[in-house]
């Protein structure tokens, strides 16, 4: 056995539900596809042959009453992960995640918590248009009451689901089909990663790019190709979205007074906005220059993949902001 | 067969500590001395008072925004729930709730909330929980017969009966969802027939004959134990009150939606009064035993209200405790 081995993205969620569900038996598994590869990828592989069709339950396409029966369990003492596949389904159980888990143990004076994960699947590209690409993280972020993490890497996707099931509130966890295949040396036993510390992927000095999930892997690209202009760039993955690192920031912009932040989600009132506001408050006085905002134009998801080429930003369009900036 | 007297007297007890209190709120909600929007539930005591009864400490229930009587007949603290009213920092929510967010889970009551329907699925859950967990309990939802116009009563219907969960729906029918006669909400009256064709056992129950509503409790919670839940009651009821707060929704009142004749008709119908009858008639309680219940009820529901108006609000530099666990 490895310590070295490399494991996907997928398969080492499906190894911290394992490990998790082994360790507790008040965790399960509920949401539509948990038996089918074609909705859940690998990520519940081998769950009910272990664990069986009681804590590994498969549901009619009832996003609403699902999800809240998934709150009801953790309200009754269970630590439920109740998966939604295409997140823009997630939309019919806005009630329980948002009016019921999220204000539950504040509007009952704490007499009750929710131990629940709210796992939502981001499917963009694939022509798959504007029902079934949407990201949706910064809805959730605005809630109070909710965590939101999002990994970029399979270690963190481990260590975060981990974290997430063992939290005891409400936790959204929100990852990124085109992430599943990614591979990389995960340790074989059972760990966590902090809910709400980011961390800095490559240490700059020139400016900061701040990104979250598969931009984060963009930021990457782009702090190489301008190192080779001569560029040094700072890249910080934020890992959780709320509550928000915000120390990790102000930190990095403190010593590099320069910031791009890249989200994979919208423009306009997302967590990009969130970020600028926390340096304009925070560090305001250290910019050396503008801050720049990569992100989704304000525009639903085309499926012409010539619009979704010109949609979704890349590792170029983050150089090219960086470059604005110096 | 006549119920022993221990039960017929708690029963009674419950209902009266229940309508003394819901009235007692009429005047400080008159008088501004309670803003938390309360939706009384005098006229209603008997399905939550006969159907608690029949459910162990152990057992779940959620309530919905008129739940006074749910927490109560659960067995939740007169005083904690007095002091919620007030928003005092002793209130069963700490005074962050109010009327419509009750909770004590020492005693199964796991929580209510006014979004209509909202907490059936949490009451799915809860019995989900209970069926993982092979622990027996069961688990009771309270909702109104508004909420059969919310799509996820369905969506949790059929959850129910696919996984044959051990959970009592339990529907009270006042005939009105806020301001709208039932008339005008659904084509066909019995609301209990739309748990047939989710293949769920549905009955129709005098919901104002406490007796009639302990035995059919009785019945429903045998059937979910045995495993073979769920279960649809529809308790056909009436509420004296207006749909929140004491204005009556009388006709000569300002909001003026129900006829008099038809509230003069359920009074007659009176959940308290009949079970009332029923102890005197069959001699189970003499008059001085009734009336020494009654002033014990009074006493309560008064010390209740004393403490409730008499303790510390909460704190504001505690405005965002609770936030997170």
């Amino acid at each position: 056995m490895s310590l070295h081995r490399k494991l996907s993205y997928s398969l080492a969620i499906n190894e911290a539900l394992h490990q998790v569900m082994s360790m507790d038996s008040s965790v399960f598994l509920i949401g539509q596809g948990v038996k089918s590869p074609w909705y859940v990828g690998n990520t519940a592989k081998g769950l009910i042959e272990e664990f069986g069709e009681s804590r590994v339950i498969d549901t009619p396409v009832s996003e609403n009453g699902i999800t809240g029966a998934a709150v009801g369990a953790a309200i009754a003492g269970m630590k439920p992960v109740v998966v939604h596949p295409r997140m823009d389904f997630m939309l019919y159980a806005m009630d329980p995640i948002i009016n019921e888990a999220a204000n539950w143990f504040y509007m009952n004076g704490g007499r009750a918590n929710v131990p629940v994960v709210f796992w939502g699947i981001i499917n963009r590209r694939g022509e798959q248009a504007a029902q079934h690409s949407q990201a949706l993280h910064a809805l959730f972020a605005h809630i109070p009451g909710l965590k939101v993490v999002m990994p970029a890497t399979a270690h963190d996707a481990k260590g975060l689901m981990v974290a997430a099931i063992k939290d005891p509130n409400p936790v959204v966890f929100i990852d990124e089909r085109l992430l599943y295949s990614f591979e990389e040396p995960v340790p074989q036993e059972i760990y966590h990663v902090e809910i709400g510390k980011g961390c800095i992927r490559r240490q700059g000095t020139d400016v900061t790019i701040v990104a979250v999930s598969l931009m984060v892997h963009e930021a990457i690209k782009a702090a190489q190709e301008l190192f080779n202009d001569g560029i040094d760039a700072e890249v910080i993955d934020l890992r959780t979205i709320k509550p928000l690192d915000r120390e990790l920031i102000i930190d990095s912009i403190n010593k590099t007074g320069r910031l791009v932040v890249v989200d994979v989600g919208w423009r306009s009132f997302g967590i990009s906005g969130e970020i600028v506001a926390l340096i304009a408050e925070a560090s305001f006085e250290t910019l050396k220059a503008p801050i720049v905002r990569v992100a989704l134009p304000d525009c639903p998801a085309p499926a012409s993949i010539i619009l979704e080429n010109r949609y979704y930003p890349s590792a170029r369009d983050i150089a090219q902001a960086v470059r604005s900036l110096l | 067969m006549t119920l022993p007297k221990d039960i017929l007297r708690d029963l009674y007890k419950t209902m009266i500590i229940i309508r003394f209190f819901e009235e007692s709120l009429v005047e400080p909600i008159l008088k501004r001395e309670i803003h938390t929007p309360c939706h009384l539930c005098s006229g209603q005591e008997a399905v939550a008072v006969g159907l608690c009864k029949a459910l162990s400490k152990d057992d779940y229930i959620f309530g919905n925004h008129r739940s006074h009587g749910h927490f109560l007949a659960k067995g939740g603290s007169l005083k904690a729930l007095a002091a919620e009213i007030y928003c005092r920092e002793a209130g069963c929510s700490r005074g962050r709730g109010g009327s419509m967010h009750l909770i004590d889970p020492t005693v199964g009551m796991l929580g209510s909330a006014p979004i209509v329907a909202g907490t059936i699925s949490l009451a799915v859950g809860a019995a989900l929980a209970s069926s993982i967990r092979k622990d027996g309990r069961i688990s009771a939802s309270f909702f109104g017969d508004g909420a059969t116009g919310e799509g996820v009563l369905y969506e949790s219907m059929n959850f129910a009966a696919l996984k044959k969960l051990p959970i009592i729906f339990a529907c009270e029918n006042n005939l009105y969802a806020t301001h709208m006669p039932i008339r005008e909400c659904r084509v066909n009256r019995s609301i209990c027939k739309i748990a047939e064709s989710f293949g769920i056992e549905n009955y129709e129950v005098d919901g104002n004959d406490v007796l009639q509503v302990y035995d059919m409790a009785k019945k429903a919670v045998g059937v979910c134990r045995e495993g073979n839940g769920p279960v649809f009651i529809e308790f056909l009821t009436y509420r004296y009150r207006g749909h929140v707060g004491p204005d009556d929704n009388i006709h000569g009142f300002h909001t003026d939606i129900r006829p008099r004749e038809e509230l003069a008709h359920w009074l007659e119908k009176d959940p308290i009064q009949r079970l009332e009858r029923f102890i005197r008639e069959s001699h189970i309680m003499d008059e001085q035993e009734l009336q020494s219940l009654k002033r014990e009820a009074g006493e309560e529901v008064r010390d209740a209200k004393s403490y409730a108006e008499s303790s510390a609000r909460p704190r504001t530099e505690e405005i965002t405790n609770y936030v997170f666990a």
